[in-house]
């Protein structure tokens, strides 16, 4: 049975902790750092030799960066170890897409709470040789994306009562990957990209079943995305009908992420802030991509914005999406350092 | 925040201050309180009874209640199905929904189904405290706010005592054992009939009055709410007295702190506004009063209710349907934009029979609401919901077309296809993201194109296959991520090598125009890349490359526009490069004056050239550009054997032969020059002019602007003073203007209005040769006899054309110098309006426009070359330099500035 009043995990009391001394900084794009190592087919499957896992599928698996966990793990853990050392208190997992669902366009469903389980493994192997090198405490957040289908949108317009998957279906995925996640050792559970609240809020009924299984609460991080014009989540929520619905998780932080970067973000983040009890996370793109789709926005540019954020006292936690990398992540924990973290409103 | 206010959502959020007395929530999508909904789920006539929703939310309901309890329903079938109808009414789907029903697996399946925070209706201690622990704790999980009945293991509560009793009781299951956030709970302890004739009923309205003052004043943060309608049953058919008594029941329910109902919105007397004799009976009853004129409250209410059953019920509120009285067009715009089919098919036929064809209709005013829709879209004033309901509307009407549209094909010998086309759509390899390309799926698939969706993650060979096999007739290609874009551009090149002639349809978050027309149309030269900005864009751009009347236009409009977007990319990247003004000078072109002797022209000042002979003029002439003019691509004289246009090409040039033989026999022109010289001396980027060879006088500055674009290593920074030399060295410069004279414009005007619109063009362009040829003569003499310093040149009219001679004659408001100020200057000097009756329009255009102005410049290093982009620096010196304001400078640089002008005012 749902238990809201299970015990917390002890990384919930000090990241409790830690919120009200300081601004948290978040870790930046996993998938631009990915690019950037230029992998081809046979690295993504690890039939390139010098790895100990190889898969093997019909499907091409190129551009299924979660599976570099299995296949690049030394790759992805020095990643996550250099967003660390950038001064990311918190770092994701490399599981955006670790859902049966999500995997199913890879074929690899089988592989969900390997992935998930082993994606926390390495973050979290990174963050001890951080915490060995500077003293500092880090936590592994366990990344849960939006997957590739809406459960209150349908796809075919001719029949809009249909739907391409259930909330059942969702939260029995969403289901395996969290149990995977924390059976790695993730410290929180980070549901980010949301653009239908209601994958989301299937995603928190199954936290609510992992957690009631694992006898204690992890600290949840709640992220939504608004890529309209109309200032609305892609399933047409205002921010404050996103907050509303998802307020019962009771989580360590809600924001929004991705998107148009900082600036189109900033006027949804005040409203948010307006409305939520609870620590404000934003971690916006470095700003729009380029007709080329590579983001142009420096470290010091994002860094800049993500500390106006903080200047009006709008967030505890900030990081970087897509087109961020570490310099980005120095740079914005470099700028937010002088301001306060928002205070809760009571 | 934690101050304990209930907040609800449907897409837009609802938050229960205490400023809003009652919360209104809409009852008539409910299969036990409704007849005509239950009917109509019944039948399954779903689109019936989403208006049923709608009407509600425009009347004000803050919340809708839905209930498919009935036996004959499968309530959990219907309950899911409705909820994902209503999920795509952005109208009804942004209030919050109360998902009602005895049945927890009915309720737990509505919760499946909303993105929203809801209210469940209801649970209770009727199974006892398990069962209600145990759907507590789901509605918490579901993010629900809940409606808890007085009712426990015994049954429902009618006494004040078990109503509160049970109340409290649930209420601290709820708060202290669960951690149920106490503003979510909503107690309903029991609305029962009154004035039933039975005695133990009597008290049913004050009993729940006094249980709702108590619940407020005893569990903090809970709220009251009750089904109305239930207090009346005893007066069914009789509307307004049932109405009367609702009202007043309310009005005292209320102020003890009943702050929800469910109620029909459409249908509540105003308290105030009731007979006051009605008023008063009903309040008899309800406050469990004695009548004032004796008897029992009821037998008093049931004696005046029958003089009151004819009143009437008040009629739902109208809704506003004053664009129904509008246009057709217009009519069918407004059903686009706000989704309303209702009318769609009566409206459609109307306009169907208005037009000429049923395509029209579709083409006409159809596109031009989603024109309208697309537009709204893109300025963030529709979302995504809506445009995909606009897009059902589409489909409705064109449906209606259909029967017609195959009529008149089966009427015109019936070849044609049954579907508008057939699109394959994929998302390419490596990207699994495919909502953005089924919404343009879909939305094609409603304009009756056929759509085969090769999913996610398409390999290219597969695409080239499916649209071979399928002989497709558009490709849209969609993707998200980065690496997507490198794909598309495969996907072209490879539609190319197999020589595909079909349309390729971009789209996706990460595409852009600028990348479609930049890389990915160049590899596609059989047809055309477009790239789509949205789904609602979609139609249009499909519609016009499958029109075999549009097609070839449309695409020559965006081969067009993606030449100038290309064209504009480049000279941004290049853009990017500039040098600051101080950089630039220093790499000034090195011209080594000291070995240089520089030649004197054979007189200084002016001299007007007014005898000129219009067959030796003629001879200069350098026809490519003529053919130009009339759009004839190719050189002279190969363009005249030119395979495709050689035909057309010779037949003009006889044209234009003709004609020039008349205009030098009949002395039709009558061409003037004027040249000069002066001692000139270039002083940074300027060119100082002296009145006499002492150089002790200035006569005239002539202002020059340099290039900043980064150069190779070895090339300078030129500007047009560099050829100049620099004070000591005895250096000139010339100037001219010429024209064919304002003869052109009398003529051209003769032909107009003999409708001759052909010769008209003609001699216009005929002068505009002669006065290029008259410059190209004039320029041969000066370098021959007027400068000399190439007095044995000896090109013929042809070779000159490549330009082999020593100096140039550039002109200002071309590349060398793009501001066409300068103008004014060498008018001056040359006094060029006297003497050759040119004069210059306010924005420095020379009339009559058969006329070429420009200095002469004699070094033989001298070249034409292009200014190119000018950074404020620059700007701020030029202006400086021409004593004039920044702003003026800017607007005569405008085209060349390589950044925006802050205030542009000037402007």
């Amino acid at each position: 049975m749902i238990n809201l009043r299970l015990p917390r995990t002890e990384a919930f009391a000090r990241l409790e902790a830690l919120s009200r001394e300081r601004i948290l900084i978040l870790d930046g794009a996993m998938g631009t750092q990915i690019q950037s190592l230029g992998l081809s087919e046979e690295d993504y499957t690890g039939c390139g030799g010098g790895c100990a896992c190889h898969i093997h599928s019909d499907k091409p698996q190129k551009g299924n960066n979660d599976l570099l966990i299995l296949t690049q793990p030394e790759a992805i853990e020095e990643i996550h170890l250099r967003y660390a050392r950038a001064g990311a208190d918190i770092v994701e997992t490399n599981t955006f897409s670790s859902t049966t669902i999500a995997q199913a366009d890879y074929g690899m469903e089988d592989k969900v709470f390997e992935l998930n389980r082993e994606g926390a493994r390495l973050a979290r192997r990174a963050m001890d040789r951080a915490e060995a090198e500077d003293g500092r405490p880090r936590f592994v957040a366990g990344a849960v994306g939006p997957t590739n289908r809406t459960a209150s949108i349908s796809p075919d317009v001719n029949d809009p009562g249909y739907r391409a998957v259930t909330f059942d279906d969702l939260r029995r995925a969403y289901g395996e990957q969290v149990r995977g996640l924390i059976a790695g050792g993730s410290d929180l559970i980070l549901i980010e990209t949301i653009f239908d609240t209601l994958n989301a809020k299937a995603a928190i009924f199954a936290c609510f079943e992992a957690f009631a299984e694992h006898g204690a609460r992890l600290p949840l991080m709640i992220s939504g995305t608004i890529t309209d014009a109309s200032g609305r989540t892609l399933s047409g929520q205002t921010p404050t009908a996103f907050w509303y619905s998802v307020q019962h998780a009771q989580p360590f932080t809600v924001g929004l992420n991705c998107a148009l970067g900082a600036a189109a973000m900033r006027p949804h983040l005040a409203e948010l802030s307006a409305v939520a009890d609870t620590r404000i996370c934003a971690y916006p793109n470095a700003g729009l991509p380029n007709a080329f789709g590579q983001y142009d926005e420096g470290p010091e540019d994002t860094a800049r914005q993500v500390a106006d954020f903080a200047r009006e006292g709008l967030v505890n936690v900030v990081g970087g999406c897509c087109g961020t990398t570490p310099e980005h992540i120095r740079a914005i924990a470099e700028a937010v350092r002088p301001f306060a973290p928002r205070k809760i409103p009571a | 925040m934690t101050n304990h206010l209930l907040r609800l959502s449907g897409l837009e959020p609802f938050t229960l201050t205490p400023d809003i007395p009652f919360v209104n929530v809409g009852e008539r999508t409910n299969v036990t309180g409704s007849a005509r909904f239950r009917k109509l789920i019944t039948n399954r006539d779903y689109a019936a009874a989403l208006e049923v929703a709608r009407s509600q939310v425009e009347n004000g309901a803050q919340v809708i209640d839905i209930n498919m309890d009935e036996g004959l329903i499968d309530s959990k079938a219907a309950m899911v199905e409705f909820l994902n109808l209503v999920a795509a009414e952005p109208d009804i789907a942004r209030v919050p929904v109360m998902i009602d029903s005895s049945k927890w697996e009915v309720i737990e399946a509505g919760l499946q189904c909303v993105q929203g925070k809801p209210i469940v209706n209801s649970i209770s201690l009727k199974e006892g405290e398990d069962a209600f622990r145990a759907h507590a704790s789901l509605c918490l999980a579901y993010g629900a706010a809940v409606v808890v009945m007085a009712f426990d293991e015994k049954g429902q509560a009618d006494s004040f005592e078990r109503k509160t009793r049970i109340c409290e009781r649930a209420y601290r299951i709820l708060v202290d054992e669960l951690g149920f956030p106490p503003e979510d709970i909503i107690f309903d302890p029991n609305i029962f009939a009154v004035a039933t004739g039975i005695e133990e009923h009597d008290n049913y309205g004050v009993d729940f009055i006094e249980a709702t003052r108590w619940i407020r004043q005893n569990l903090p943060y809970a709220h009251v709410s009750g089904g109305v309608s239930n207090l009346s049953f005893s007066f069914r058919g009789n509307e307004p007295v049932r109405e009367a008594m609702h009202a007043v029941f309310l009005y005292h329910a209320i102020q003890a702190g009943m702050d929800m109902g469910i109620v029909n919105a459409g249908q509540l007397a105003v308290y105030d506004q009731i007979d006051p004799e009605l008023r008063e009976a009903c309040e008899d009853v309800v406050l469990n009063r004695a009548p004032k004129v004796g008897g029992t409250a009821t037998e008093r209410l049931l004696t005046i209710a029958e003089r009151f059953k004819g009143a009437g019920a008040k009629e739902e509120k109208a809704r506003d349907l004053a664009w129904r009285d509008w246009p057709v067009a217009k009519r069918l715009e407004h059903a686009l934009v706000n989704g309303i089919t209702e009318f769609i098919e009566a409206d459609t036929e109307e306009a169907r029979q208005a037009a000429t064809r049923p395509l029209d209709v579709i083409e006409g005013p159809l596109m031009a609401g989603m024109n309208v829709v697309g537009d709204l879209f893109g300025a963030g004033k529709m979302f995504l919901p809506q445009v995909v309901k606009s897009a059902r509307v589409m489909k409705q009407a064109v449906a209606v077309l259909l029967p017609y549209m195959e009529e008149e094909k089966a009427a015109n010998g019936g070849t044609g296809r049954e579907t508008a086309g057939k699109v394959l759509m994929a998302t390419v390899k490596g990207d699994v993201h495919d909502i953005g390309k089924n919404i343009v799926g879909v939305v094609l698939a409603c304009n009756n194109y056929e759509i085969i969706d090769l999913g996610v993650m398409v390999p290219p060979q597969k695409i080239l296959e499916v649209a071979k096999a399928e002989q497709v007739d558009a490709i849209g290609l969609s993707g998200l991520i980065t690496p997507s874009l490198d794909e598309m551009v495969h996907m072209a090149a490879e539609l190319e090598r197999e020589g595909f002639d079909i349309p390729l349809l971009i789209g996706g978050a990460t595409t852009s125009k600028v990348h479609t027309a930049v890389k990915i149309a160049p590899r596609y030269t059989h047809s055309q890349a477009v790239y789509v900005t949205d789904a609602s864009r979609a139609v249009g751009v499909v519609s016009q490359l499958l029109s075999a009347e549009h097609k070839v236009a449309y695409i020559d409009q965006v081969r067009a526009e993606y030449r100038d977007v290309a064209e504009r990319h480049e000279r941004a990247e290049l853009a990017k490069q500039r040098l600051p003004l101080a950089e630039a000078r220093a790499n000034a072109l090195a011209i080594d004056w000291a070995g240089y002797a520089a030649p004197a022209p054979r007189f200084l000042g002016t001299k007007v050239l007014a005898d000129w002979d219009l067959a030796e003029i003629a001879r200069y002439i350098d026809w490519t550009p003529f053919f130009q003019t009339w759009e004839l691509k190719g050189i002279y004289p190969r363009i005249l054997e030119d395979e495709k246009q050689g035909e057309a090409a010779r037949a003009l040039f006889a044209d234009a032969q003709a004609m020039l033989d008349r205009i030098i026999a009949e002395k039709w022109f009558n061409p003037k020059a004027v040249v000069g010289f002066w001692p000139a001396n270039a002083e940074g980027d300027d060119i100082r002019l002296f009145t006499g060879e002492d150089r002790a006088t200035p006569l005239a500055t002539l202002h020059t602007l340099r290039q900043q674009t980064r150069k190779r290593e070895g090339r300078p920074n030129v500007a047009l003073a560099d050829f100049v030399g620099p004070a000591g060295v005895p250096d000139h410069v010339g100037g001219f203007v010429v024209t064919a004279g304002p003869e052109e414009q009398e003529i051209a005007a003769r032909y107009e209005r003999a409708n001759d619109d052909y010769g008209a063009i003609m001699v216009k362009a005929l002068a505009d040769r002669i006065a290029e040829a008259l410059a190209e003569l004039l320029h041969a003499r000066v370098r021959r006899e007027f400068w000399a310093y190439a007095p044995d040149e000896g090109y013929s009219p042809e070779e000159l054309i490549a330009e082999p001679y020593r100096g140039i004659r550039p002109a200002p408001g071309y590349p060398a110098q793009p501001d066409h100020t300068e103008k004014v200057t060498l008018f001056d000097l040359l006094d060029a309006t006297e003497a050759t009756g040119v004069t210059l329009t306010d924005s420095m255009a020379m009339w009559p426009g058969s006329s070429v102005s420009g200095l002469y410049i004699a070094h033989p290093e001298a070249y034409y070359f292009g200014v190119a982009r000018v950074e404020r620096d620059q700007a701020e010196d030029y202006a400086r330099r021409k004593g004039m304001t920044l702003a003026e400078a800017e607007r005569w640089l405008a085209p060349v500035l390589n950044y925006v002008p802050v205030a542009s005012s000037a402007a």
